[in-house]
């Protein structure tokens, strides 16, 4: 029977000396789905990605790998492929070569290596340059052969080191959608490490915010966006204003935030300090004389119904009910 | 508001009156290359076309002759002992290349991939240079005291009674030789091997290891490959070094083996210069051949451009 999670964290941690990278953090991926560990640089995220991967040795706790316990197996017998940050292609081989190397290693005879590289190839429209050195290459082709390279090996488990990072922006987002198809269509988990919220929301079945070492929660993107656990994860996947009220801290969706005041809705009024237009919406931000912030993300049309500008007074305002209530 | 304007447009003026002196790309060029060229050709190409001229004049025990004539080819090429000391040397080339590569490719592994902290490997790297400091005769001659009969080895040894009397072959032979050139020019294997890894990131091993190659196979598909360039140069340089060697020999063999720069230096020492020419010639004939059949298995000008 197929196992109902392809990687079990079990009380994890890792420790440089005395400095505590990954505290003790437990997490459960589903079979076939698509988890990203998020979070600020230095949260501990790389260095659970590298123990999942073998790459770095676990101080305690257990990684469990559909089933089977990988806490002391290395890299090529958990199962997992890693696809590295700086794509790490061997750059005195072909691409070609370079995608048949696990199978070069394990004995595989040229010709058929060649075809099963050449099928990989395919799989991530390189095939057409096969015969090039990896210097030869875009960042972006780069990626696509150490995609292949890394899927060449059937992996249960694919574990992905801030892949997006070094692209443009319009790649950035092309390659997003390429990986989300693979991920689908191989019918394997993708564990996708990043600091970028938008990236993580965008392809994320199990989002997982971390801080400090530990996990702060762990759910879909709609779920933690919706219901953020705490002011640092509100603020840190943004589109959140994060105030203290009457009934402690409350974040509130930027975007359920209107100009001007009806009723006795909560608000805040001040000053606008900054419009950015955004096309479609248009992003206003105003500070009280006590020093809060927030900010109400209006579309394009209520705001030039009645625009203002830096310096104006302005109110922002909220329904109580949209209003979410913060544990700490 | 015109006042500006006029100041500004005779700024320009001015400027275009000044900008013409102005070399182009061709000239800068020139220029760059220039001050090693002038060099090279001087201290290098003259003396090398000088040594071609004379290796074909004619001599006496008086002075030399313009000639133009092979004899002096003829009886180097004719004489036994050319060929002796040619293997000599090719053989102390040999053994030294291989002793050197062993060690210096040992060693820049442990610098480039085992130490972890940049102040320790700064410091390694200062143990492995700063003996370079001091010149190689001086580096030549202290083991003289170190090996010979009443030296320092054998005293030790003697004491710690691993031995009764001292051992004889340390110093004037081939042993003493080979410990001196390995000595010399280990450093010159290492840097080069160590600057081409230098480069490689760290994530290509792990990238290797997640493949699933194991050490072995990670070395000779991976780390080997990789350093080619660096194992090329300090081939080079090790061999070149050894084959040009005059000091080493005549101090360590104790007279036992001859040099070809030792033949040659005797034979300047009689003045008889057109012999020792046509001697520099097939070195340099020799030692070009060696180094291009080096160059044919890596092609060190392209892999340095990278």
């Amino acid at each position: 029977m197929a196992s109902r999670y392809d990687v079990e964290l079990v009380q994890v941690t890792k420790r440089y000396g005395t400095a505590v990278a990954v505290d003790g953090i437990s997490l459960r991926v589903p079979a076939a789905s698509y988890c990203c560990l998020l979070g600020p640089s230095g949260c501990g995220k790389t260095s659970t990605l590298r123990m999942i991967a073998g790459h770095e040795a676990i101080s305690d706790g257990d990684i469990l790998i559909q089933d089977l316990n990988v806490s002391n197996l290395p890299s090529v017998r958990r199962g997992t492929s890693m696809m590295f940050q700086s794509y790490a292609l061997f750059p005195h081989i072909s691409c070609l070569d370079n995608v048949a190397f696990s199978l070069r290693v394990r004995g595989v005879p040229k010709k058929e290596r060649n075809a099963k590289a050449q099928e990989y190839l395919d799989l991530v429209h390189m095939s057409d340059f096969a015969k090039r050195l990896p210097s030869q290459l875009s960042g972006g082709q780069q990626q696509r052969v150490a995609l292949a390279r890394s899927l060449i090996t059937r992996p249960k488990v694919l574990l992905l080191d801030e892949p997006l990072s070094a692209l443009d922006p319009f790649l950035r987002v092309r390659m997003r959608e390429e990986l989300k198809r693979l991920q689908r269509e191989l019918g394997i988990s993708f564990i996708h490490v990043t600091h970028s919220q938008e990236e993580a929301m965008a392809l994320a079945d199990l989002m997982v915010v971390m801080e400090d070492g530990h996990i702060r929660q762990a759910a879909t993107p709609r779920a933690i966006f919706e219901e953020p656990a705490s002011a640092f994860i509100a603020r840190f996947i943004g589109g959140h204003n994060v105030l203290p009220w009457d009934s402690g801290m409350i974040a509130v969706r930027a975007d359920r935030c209107s100009l001007g005041s009806t009723g006795d809705n909560p608000r805040l009024a001040g000053h606008v300090t900054a419009v950015e237009y955004q096309g479609p919406v248009v992003r206003v931000a105003v500070a009280t004389d006590a020093g809060l912030e927030a900010v109400a993300v209006v579309s394009d049309r209520d705001f030039y119904r009645s625009p203002v500008g830096p310096g104006d007074v302005a109110t922002v305002s909220w329904l109580q009910a949209e209003a979410h209530q913060l544990a700490h | 508001m015109t006042l500006l304007q006029t100041i500004g447009f005779r700024g320009q003026a001015e400027q275009r009156e000044k900008a013409p002196f102005r070399l182009s790309p061709r000239m800068v060029s020139w220029l760059q290359v220039g001050p090693l060229a002038v060099v090279l050709i001087a201290l290098f190409a003259l003396p090398t076309v000088l040594f071609l001229v004379v290796s074909f004049f004619d001599y006496d025990r008086v002075g030399i002759y313009p000639a133009f004539m092979l004899d002096n080819y003829q009886d180097l090429l004719t004489t036994p002992s050319t060929l002796r000391v040619y293997i000599s040397s090719l053989k102390f080339g040999l053994i030294v290349w291989s002793i050197t590569l062993f060690l210096g490719f040992n060693i820049a592994y442990f610098l480039v991939f085992h130490v972890r902290r940049p102040m320790v490997r700064t410091v390694l790297f200062l143990l492995c240079a700063i003996p370079f400091w001091t010149s190689g005769i001086i580096r030549t001659i202290a083991w003289i005291p170190f090996l010979g009969r009443n030296g320092a080895f054998n005293q030790a040894l003697m004491a710690l009674h691993l031995t009764d009397k001292p051992l004889e072959f340390l110093l004037f032979s081939d042993f003493s030789v080979i410990i001196t050139y390995v000595h010399l020019f280990t450093l010159l294997m290492i840097g080069p091997i160590a600057n081409s890894w230098a480069k490689i990131d760290p994530a290509l091993l792990e990238a290797a290891r997640d493949s699933g190659a194991s050490r072995w196979q990670t070395m000779y598909l991976v780390v080997i490959p990789l350093a080619k360039t660096g194992i090329a140069l300090g081939s080079i340089l090790v061999f070149t070094q050894v084959m040009g060697d005059y000091f080493v020999v005549r101090q360590m063999s104790g007279g036992q083996s001859a040099s070809i720069v030792s033949m040659l230096s005797t034979e300047i020492q009689a003045m008889q210069y057109p012999p020792a020419s046509a001697n520099a010639m097939v070195l340099v004939l020799f030692v070009a051949i060696m180094v291009a059949c080096m160059m044919r298995v890596v092609d060190v000008r392209k892999e340095l451009v990278k």
